[in-house]
């Protein structure tokens, strides 16, 4: 069956148990995203830090209620951001960006993306496409947000 | 199954409906739960609105020509085969794009007579009140929001009971002295619940206020007749009764209409322009601007004869006998918690529910994977969700074309869905 293309173990996983979930402080901005379709919402606090003048991700903490793709989006993608530099990370976000937009014929650099590539059967869903980036548009409007307060 | 009686010959009318033929996904048959979303149509319907543009397809109240009375005749002879149907005048039914646009219009009729000093009964002043309810579709709450910022007018609303219910202990006190218009659901799209619709009617004319009841969820599937049923205006959409897409229709009862003034304006509905300026038609043409949608008058008035086949009576009985089977069968389900009534008294084929541990989204996933098409999240009416504790949830909807059978599916494909996510059965 194809369910099993798309709700890849390391998905479930990550749903039953999430990672970084919860809100937390400090936080340099927060956000609340929600996807109208099927009520899928999202509040996300990013905090960040600097290291020798370049922004670094030190948390994202977020409470999210929503399917177990959103969710489990949101567990993979703090894993793989926390810790980075924003620049490299928004390269992440793109790459997963551009393998949601792949209708199941993108090719995913697991060096990259990591644990994100479990995703990859989402884009022969479309209607599940949002869902997978919900987290991902969260944290990058949060990121814009606290790296603008910052001026 | 023979312990339900044959209200509907179902195979002979699923004959009616291609869509039902096809398959979808790994070759599963089309199990189409969600009419409540949008119907399918039986070939009647498609070989009318085809048939009016091989043959009669003329622009209706213009031209000189044959083309032209031919067109005319079928989008009037529309006109009063629904007006039939709803046990109005023909001059009382408006043909609009859907019961969405219905609503805008009388709501945006009666700021415009604010504006334009029209009718007092439409006016509405600073401190007025407009009553709805929190178990309303966002087609029915967001243009009374949006009447009371453009007028200074209040949004006052029922609540919703655990179980789904207007609570009308406060009635009285809801309706006031201030009340321009009380807009309600004859029928709601997620718990099916039927309010009372007649007796909040008279409550509100007592008190000089107006009722307009949203009938989308219910005309497709009840016998309605305006003058029992007391609502001022009805709105409805054809494409939820075995209709095409991109007609609906306003009821307003005569009077109301002749007072009203337009919504949206142009050509079809003036009687005579001047630079300086323009003078409009009577109801229901005040109404209708643009070249009318004719082809699709002649999808819905097949949709009504279709409908009246089978007889209004039988279709709504059908769809209680599947309401009563799926309450049943998913009440049985462990983790399964069904909104709304609990039984089919004044509760209509939508049944909505949560599934512990698995959010809609992936029910209906599930679902989608087993060939069963159903409706995840809030279906257009948030506030509902909010009000019974639900963050969102899953809908199946019933119409002529559903079995018992499709009925079982659904419950066997929630089990399944249950058992893929680890939730506790």
């Amino acid at each position: 069956m194809q369910l099993e293309s798309m709700y890849q173990q390391i998905i479930l996983d990550h749903y039953r148990h999430p990672h970084h979930k919860g809100l937390r402080e400090p936080f340099d901005a927060e956000v609340h995203h929600v996807n109208p379709v099927c009520g899928d919402e999202v509040t996300l606090r990013v905090a960040l830090k600097d290291v020798d003048g370049e922004p670094v991700v030190e948390d994202i903490s977020y409470d999210a209620l929503g399917c177990s793709i959103s969710q489990a989006s949101a567990s993979v993608m703090s894993d793989l951001v926390i810790g980075k530099p924003v620049t490299e990370a928004m390269t992440i976000s793109q790459a997963f960006l551009d393998l949601m937009q792949s209708k199941g014929r993108g090719t995913p650099d697991e060096g990259l993306l990591e644990d994100a590539v479990a995703f990859a059967g989402v884009s022969k869903y479309p209607a599940r496409i949002k869902c997978a980036l919900l987290g991902w548009m969260a944290w990058k409007d949060a990121t814009a947000k606290a790296l603008e307060e910052e001026r | 199954m023979s312990e339900f009686p044959g209200h509907l010959d179902v195979e002979a009318i699923r004959a009616d409906f291609p869509a039902l033929a096809r398959t979808v996904r790994n070759g599963n048959p089309l199990i189409y739960l969600d009419s409540g979303a949008t119907s399918q149509k039986p070939v009647q319907v498609l070989d009318a609105e085809r048939s009016f543009y091989e043959r009669h397809n003329g622009a209706a109240h213009r031209g000189a020509h044959l083309l032209s009375e031919e067109g005319t005749e079928i989008y009037e002879g529309a006109r009063a085969k629904i007006a039939a149907f709803i046990g109005a005048d023909v001059g009382e039914v408006v043909f609009t794009k859907n019961a969405t646009e219905a609503i805008n219009l009388v709501a945006y009729a009666m700021s415009n007579a604010t504006v334009t000093g029209g009718a007092e009964r439409f006016r509405v002043l600073p401190g007025d009140e407009i009553l709805i309810t929190e178990m309303e579709h966002h087609a029915n709450l967001v243009p009374w929001q949006q009447l009371c910022e453009r007028t200074g007018a209040t949004l006052r609303w029922l609540s919703v009971t655990p179980d789904g219910r207007l609570d009308l202990d406060h009635l009285d006190n809801m309706i006031t002295g201030r009340t321009k218009l009380v807009a309600l659901t004859h029928q709601s799209n997620v718990t099916g619940t039927i309010p009372p619709v007649t007796e909040i009617a008279r409550a509100a004319h007592e008190k000089g206020a107006l009722v307009l009841a949203d009938a989308a969820q219910s005309v497709p599937h009840q016998p309605v007749d305006v003058a029992a049923l007391g609502a001022d205006f009805l709105a409805f959409s054809g494409h939820k009764m075995l209709g095409p897409y991109g007609i609906g229709v306003l009821f307003g009862r005569a009077d109301l209409l002749e007072a009203m003034p337009p919504f949206l304006t142009g050509g079809s509905m003036i009687e005579v322009v001047r630079m300086e300026g323009s003078t409009f038609l009577p109801p229901p043409q005040r109404f209708e601007p643009g070249v009318p949608a004719a082809a699709e008058a002649a999808g819905l008035a097949a949709a009504v004869d279709y409908l009246n086949g089978l007889g209004m009576g039988d279709v709504a009985a059908h769809e209680e006998s599947l309401t009563a089977h799926a309450l049943d069968a998913l009440r049985e389900i462990r983790g399964v918690r069904i909104l709304g009534p609990d039984t089919t008294k004044d509760r209509g084929g939508a049944v909505a529910f949560e599934v512990e541990g698995v959010h809609p989204h992936d029910v209906g996933q599930v679902l989608d994977e087993l060939g069963i098409a159903v409706r995840t999240g809030h279906h257009c009416a948030w506030p509902l969700h909010r009000a019974l504790g639900v963050q969102a949830s899953t809908r199946a909807t019933f119409y002529v074309y559903n079995t018992h059978a499709e009925v079982d599916a659904l419950a066997d494909g929630i089990r399944y869905a249950q058992r893929f996510f680890g939730a506790r059965q």
